[in-house]
């Protein structure tokens, strides 16, 4: 019944909203004022576009029966820390030890802190840090760390948890079911709820909405995201991931390799005219290169074909050497000849035919002082040499791994579950710098995936799930639209320019059951839960959004860094106001107190509009009072409420 | 599960018997790293025996690989069973690796 009126309200609102959108562009955008108008429009668009999204996401959100079967299967417990107390992870591993169905418990250090690996040696805890073999390699953070500890243990599952969510001890028994319940459930995802929290949540950390009715939507069409913690993956899965992906690198980087080796050899062996040999060897290498080129074409195998290529390098390079050997040993007979040189020292030493033969290898051949022959080898090499791990189940192209990994997932066929019950209590940022630094994480990574690797593009997705991945992309290109919802009133009180034709009734009539409906389907999809604070951040954190759409575009198409930072949880060096980072904010709120009191007075001397007037005021208290949070935020001083919870406690200890 | 190793006189033979799953995958590993270790590089892994494959093995197989090729060697598969083969066609391995017929003839083409 709440699903059919939500569903009515849904498609209410997305044809109120084409009503009025459309009625927009076609009847009421102030050309004269086009800079500000035009935006305007765009941006309500925009806005019309997210609702769209949103009524999709409502339309299939609901309960999920419990899993009929009992839990089953083994478990790996992977903790993962970095820079946080020995003590706070120490009172997650305890707590993830105590989890009654039977498991293994492993603390990831990626800091590899040996007072770290010491308390879990004491706690029977398992401790895991990276291998020899990620030492000058890139490390991809946390997927790296996740990926380093897949190969050393062997659970069939496995859940993840931040360093700082304590786990329920019932955790692993009210998820596993759905894994036996149906086998190609490869991730259950369990709500983050924050014990640091108080009712007020001035840094809006609790996501009552998105762990609630947007997981549970998404779910709707099998789209649940992996939010990086309080999940449970099932390892055939992951690794399947990461050999899918292994063998997709493989095959773009051979036939790479072998398109650029072969213009490379032909170049060289035109530049090598005076060194017959070598050009002529180079030459029929060239033309190996371009029939392995053709058979990986033609679907032969790729380690085949690399192996083949790799001996016709070694033949090339033994045929070269043993012309060069041959003059050695008519040399060195010569020399015997002369009773002067019979030497038995110099015979041994030097009629070494296995040394002679380690010269013909290949490095050492007159073949392997081409570069191009050199750099072809190692490409060639079907290990990844430029990555610790040939296979990377989580997905490594993005900071947040988690929502590009689950996407990799869907499109292979696997599904996802959300379980829509606390099972962790987790520890939020409690200052409003850290807090602003992990937002502009989850977007940058967030937009990563969307610039490399497209939702709407992708392979194996369907159509449901393309619209939930794409649609978090797009809520955060909600900066700019948030720019021009502060600028148009501004424009309006300040100037009395208008961006729509006028303030009439057709304006209200259209304007108004649109707003009205969204708001009324808002109320109902959030069952009372309190979503004023996300409301207020969506518009509130417009320069965070802003800077990481440019950040991350200047990323994935000019290569440039992101500056990515860990997320710090415990507050000894955080705390000052982050002026840098909340002067727009303050700079827009100040702009909005002067466009009233312009636009007041314009009423009062008479060069202002009544109507026009009353309708921005209305729209600029709206604006102010959602960028409010931003001073409320500054003004925290972290968590003090009574009654903290455990973990909030041990931190507390940590710090001390 | 079960790995038997023989060395012959053109490529050494690991063949693993039953379930190759993410427990079984560091037995592989270690077998084929022995063999490396003690200078075999051409080897066959004879999957005759093998019931069972999941992705954890054919990570096994692929490290196998990378450790044969560093050593200058190579590792080939054999005798691959039709449940194993549709893994690896799941997984797009077989764009990697060719299935030979019998171990006996898996480096026959050198």
């Amino acid at each position: 019944m709440r699903l059919i009126v939500i569903r009515i309200l849904a498609t209410l609102a997305v044809l109120l909203g084409v009503n009025y959108v459309a009625w927009r562009w076609l009847e009421s955008v102030n050309w004269s004022a086009w800079w500000i108008a035009v935006p305007l429009v765009i941006a309500e668009t925009y806005s019309l576009i997210d609702t769209v999204i949103f009524s999709a996401t409502m339309w299939r959100a609901r309960e999920r029966p419990r899993p009929t079967s009992p839990p089953q299967g083994t478990v790996d417990v992977f903790i993962t820390t970095y820079n946080e107390p020995i003590e706070l992870v120490m009172a997650t591993a305890s707590a993830a030890k105590r989890i009654a169905y039977p498991h293994e418990t492993w603390i990831l250090d990626d800091g590899a802190r040996p007072e770290m690996a010491e308390a879990a040696r004491r706690a029977g805890i398992g401790y895991i840090e990276r291998t020899a073999d990620w030492a000058g390699k890139p490390r991809h953070a946390k997927a790296g760390n996740l990926n380093n500890a897949l190969f050393q243990t062997d659970g069939e599952f496995l859940l993840i948890l931040d360093a700082d969510q304590v786990p329920d001890p019932l955790i692993l028994e009210r998820t596993l079911g759905y894994f036996a319940n149906d086998p190609q459930v490869a991730l259950v995802q369990t709500p983050q709820w924050f014990v640091n929290v108080d009712e007020a949540d001035p840094l809006g950390s609790q996501a009552p909405l998105f762990y609630g009715p947007i997981q549970q939507g998404k779910d709707g069409w099998n789209a649940a995201f992996f939010c990086g913690s309080n999940a449970v993956l099932r390892r055939d899965a992951l690794m399947q991931l990461g050999i899918v992906g292994y063998v997709r690198d493989l095959e773009s980087s051979t036939r790479r390799t072998l398109r650029a080796a072969e213009s490379l050899l032909d170049r060289e062996a035109r530049r090598r005219a005076a060194e017959p040999a070598l050009r002529s060897e180079l030459s029929k290498l060239r033309a190996e290169v371009a029939a392995a080129r053709r058979a990986v074409e033609q679907g032969e195998p790729i380690a085949e074909v690399t192996f083949g290529l790799r001996a016709a390098v070694e033949d090339a390079s033994r045929r070269l050497v043993a012309a060069d050997v041959k003059s050695i040993h008519a040399d060195l007979a010569a020399i015997q000849a002369l009773p002067v040189e019979r030497d038995a020292e110099l015979g041994v030493v030097v009629i070494d035919d296995a040394a002679l033969d380690r010269l013909a290898a290949t490095e050492l051949s007159p073949l392997g002082a081409v570069d191009a022959v050199a750099a072809l080898l190692d490409a060639l090499r079907v290990d990844r040499p430029d990555e610790a791990q040939p296979i990377q189940p989580l997905a490594t192209i993005s900071v947040t791994e988690d929502m590009a990994t689950a996407m990799q997932l869907h499109s292979l066929g696997w599904r996802s579950v959300y379980h829509h019950e606390i099972l962790a209590h987790g520890l939020a940022p409690e200052d409003l710098g850290t807090m602003l630094k992990q937002r502009l994480r989850w977007a940058q990574g967030t937009l990563q995936v969307m610039l490399r690797d497209n939702p709407l593009l992708k392979r194996g997705l369907s159509a449901g799930q393309r619209l939930m991945y794409f649609g978090t992309m797009w809520s955060y290109l909600s900066g700019f639209a948030a720019v021009i919802y502060l600028a148009a009133p501004m424009v309006y009180l300040m100037l009395g320019i208008l961006p729509v034709t006028a303030w009439s009734l057709d304006f209200f009539l259209r304007f108004l059951p649109y707003f009205l409906v969204n708001q009324l389907l808002f109320i109902l999809v959030a069952r009372g839960i309190k979503t004023w604070r996300g409301q207020q951040y969506s518009l509130a954190l417009f320069p965070v959004w802003i800077k990481a759409c440019v950040t991350s575009f200047a990323n994935v198409v000019f290569k440039a860094p992101l500056d990515f930072v860990v997320t710090r949880k415990d507050k000894t060096r955080e705390g000052g106001v982050p002026w840098r980072e909340i002067w727009p904010q303050l700079t827009a709120m100040a702009l909005l107190v002067l466009a009233l009191i312009v636009g007041v007075g314009r009423v009062i001397v008479g060069t202002g509009d009544g109507t026009g007037t009353l309708v921005n005021t209305i729209w600029v208290a709206y604006d102010l009072l959602a960028l409010s949070v931003i001073v409320q935020a500054a003004r925290y001083r972290g968590f003090v409420g009574a009654g903290q919870g455990a973990a909030a406690e041990e931190r507390e200890k940590g710090i001390a | 599960m079960n790995v038997t190793v023989t060395t012959g006189e053109r490529h050494a033979t690991v063949a693993p018997e039953g379930r190759l799953t993410a427990v079984a995958a560091p037995q592989l590993r270690q077998a084929v790293q022995d063999l490396i270790d003690g200078g075999s590089t051409r080897i066959v892994i004879d999957m005759s025996a093998t019931e069972f494959v999941d992705s954890s093995g054919l990570g096994a197989l692929i490290g196998a690989l990378k450790a044969a090729r560093l050593a200058g060697g190579d590792l080939r598969i054999a005798a691959v069973p039709e449940t194993v083969r549709t893994v690896l066609r799941l997984t797009n391995l077989d764009r990697v690796l060719r299935a030979h017929p019998t171990a006996a003839e898996a480096f026959d083409a050198d």
